[in-house]
């Protein structure tokens, strides 16, 4: 991984790279999941630069560990991810929503590489997971399957069809990664069908269960390495609870910031706090 | 009803629809996929509790390291086909149709076909196979699949059908959802000069006076049917369609366009989009415009009971359909 490497820039760092280049895809269309994707920032700052196994230059190399976005319209952040981990090339960031774009709105695989699957109908993802991490026991690979959801998801019967599976299956090749910004369409999460309490929920399902700050970099990094480490034969989540608009303060004040409108200067007051921050680091 | 006629039952819930005295095989699915599987390490089967009545059993006792009893949970069902697809494998799903067509939908949609997975969908109780009402019957199906682009839709006659079937689906790469027969299935295509042609419509049987385009089990009954027909005088031509989509246009305009002969399109199926509706709608885009006809399934939830009453009662059985033929021609 980068951060192995001297010199490499810090996991701080590349939370506020992923940042920066969502900010900058927002820009493009005016509008969009950026509080989501400012929020996840430092998760998959841990994830790309700490925790996953994948060949930038290879995308679909066999020995990668699988991350499945199956909140598809996380795609901004996912793409923020992919063009710092080298993925995607950081000239189509300009792209993103454009019509004959690699990167559209909602994440798909057949357009983006990188994308496992198509998300954005809710509640698929977990499934996929579970049918993939069956394939890799079967072809005896050592891989791991991530799948990144949101907490709207919880909502989904599906996603508890399959977390019963995963326990059943023992597939200890399996980390979900649960996004609790507790925001929705139409307003808080826990207003509309609470999935508290959440940990021992999945415990109850015979997961093993993580709950951390998900935008504190090093309880994610101590998390993801909990989460790989473990000996037991089960699959693992990880509930991240993260800040919608995360480190950026006149975004993080808007109420109902699901899917958020930001003026045409604000884009750049918004990058310009990220550049502050990094001098003053 | 005469009151010296004795009133059927419904019986299980999957009987045979063998007529008394026909020629059956025993399982054809299972048995197979079984065999085919001793050849493609890739394939593997997988079920939500239903490996018994879909026949997928024989294939589990085979080969019992590549079988996923998933439990009762149609969309786990297919997402997980759709990850072990991803991964390579070749998964063979089995349900019945409703809970595949009516529950899983969306999980089929996006998950397998939007991406053109090599998923295959093995479905029994198509169309009207069972007694048991509503929750069962898939009449509705076809209509419902026929709008997902990718996915290849098959609906074989008899067992020589779903034998053949069986090795061509695993081969041809991409989604597939195939209605099943299962059990004892009849075996009636052994008598006939053909073969499984993914894709590919055959002529059974030419007539000068009436084409019928059927598909599934109702292409037994239209041969049992043009028998019948022969008893007066009227010879009926069968047009085999055991690949819903995509369909054989070609073949089916060709045999439509023969002057004089009004064209029936039989199907074990809703009168609403079905094999009935995508020949129409085929035939006027082409400007072919004969007498045409269905027999098929009411646009209504079907009664329960015993399968040859409501075959009677739908107009699917042979006698039914010969009796609404005779009134058309």
């Amino acid at each position: 991984m980068a951060t192995d490497r001297p010199n490499a820039p810090t996991l701080a760092e590349r939370a506020r790279n992923i940042r920066r280049n969502a900010l900058r895809m927002g820009e493009v269309q005016g509008q969009g999941y950026i509080a989501q994707a400012l929020g996840i920032a430092d998760v998959l700052a841990v994830a790309y630069f700490h925790a996953l196994a994948y060949r930038p230059e290879e995308p679909d190399w066999e020995g990668r560990d699988r991350f499945l976005l199956s909140v598809g319209h996380y795609a901004i952040a996912m793409y923020a991810a992919l063009i710092e981990a080298g993925v995607i090339p950081r000239d189509e960031l300009e792209t993103y929503g454009i019509d004959d774009s690699r990167l559209p709105m909602s994440g798909m695989a057949a357009y983006t590489p990188g994308m496992e699957i198509s998300g954005g109908s809710l509640g698929q993802g977990l499934g996929i997971a579970v049918g993939m991490s069956l394939g890799l026991k079967r072809k005896r690979s050592g891989a791991f399957v991530y799948n990144m959801m949101s907490d709207g998801e919880l909502g989904e019967g599906a996603t508890w069809e399959a977390a019963m599976s995963a326990a059943h299956w023992k597939l200890d090749n399996l980390i979900c990664l649960v996004d609790f910004n507790n925001q929705q369409a139409d307003g808080p999460s826990t207003s509309m069908l609470c999935a508290e309490p959440l940990a021992p929920k999945w415990e109850a399902f015979g997961w093993h269960a993580q709950r951390v700050n998900g935008n504190d970099i090093a309880a994610v990094r101590a998390a993801f390495d909990t989460a790989r480490g473990l000996a037991e034969p089960r699959p693992r989540v990880i509930i991240f609870d993260t800040r919608m608009a995360r480190g950026i303060p006149f975004l993080e004040a808007r109420e109902r910031n699901h899917f958020l409108r930001v003026e045409p200067q604000e884009w750049q007051q918004a990058l310009a706090i990220l550049d502050r921050e990094e001098a003053t680091q | 009803m005469s009151a010296t006629k004795p009133r059927l039952t419904t019986s299980a819930m999957i009987a045979s629809i063998a007529g008394e005295g026909q020629k059956t095989k025993p399982a054809p699915f299972g048995h197979a996929l079984a065999a085919l599987a001793a050849q493609r390490p890739d394939i593997v089967g997988m079920t939500a509790d239903l490996s018994k009545y879909t026949d997928l059993h024989i294939f589990a006792q085979a080969h019992p390291d590549r079988f996923y009893q998933m439990g009762m949970a149609e969309q786990l069902l297919m997402g997980a086909a759709a990850g072990l697809a991803r991964e390579g494998f070749t998964p063979f799903a089995t349900t019945y149709a409703v809970f595949a067509s009516r529950r899983a939908y969306d999980f089929i949609c996006l998950g397998i076909a939007e991406e053109a997975l090599n998923v295959k969908i093995v479905c029994a109780l198509p169309g009207l196979t069972t007694g048991y009402g509503p929750s069962h019957q898939a009449t509705e199906d076809l209509a419902i699949f026929r709008g997902m682009p990718n996915l290849t839709i098959v609906d074989p006659c008899d067992a020589l059908d779903i034998e053949q079937a069986v090795p061509a689906i695993a081969a041809h790469q991409g989604p597939v959802y195939m209605r099943l027969l299962r059990g004892a299935v009849p075996l009636v295509l052994d008598e006939y000069d053909y073969k499984f042609e993914l894709g590919k419509a055959a002529l059974l049987r030419d007539g000068a006076d009436v084409l019928i385009v059927s598909t599934g089990l109702m292409t037994m009954r239209a041969l049992e049917t043009a028998d019948l027909l022969r008893r007066d005088r009227i010879e009926a031509a069968v047009l085999h369609v055991p690949t819903i989509k995509p369909l054989d246009e070609a073949t089916i305009r060709a045999q439509a366009a023969r002057a004089g002969r009004p064209v029936v399109v039989a199907e074990n199926h809703s009168v609403v989009g079905g094999l009935g509706e995508a020949v129409a709608a085929t035939l006027l885009r082409n400007g072919i415009a004969p007498r045409f006809r269905q027999v098929a399934l009411p646009d209504q939830f079907l009664d329960a009971g015993a399968l040859p009453t409501l075959h009677d009662r739908y107009g699917l059985s042979a006698p039914a359909m010969a009796a609404t033929l005779k009134g058309w021609l």
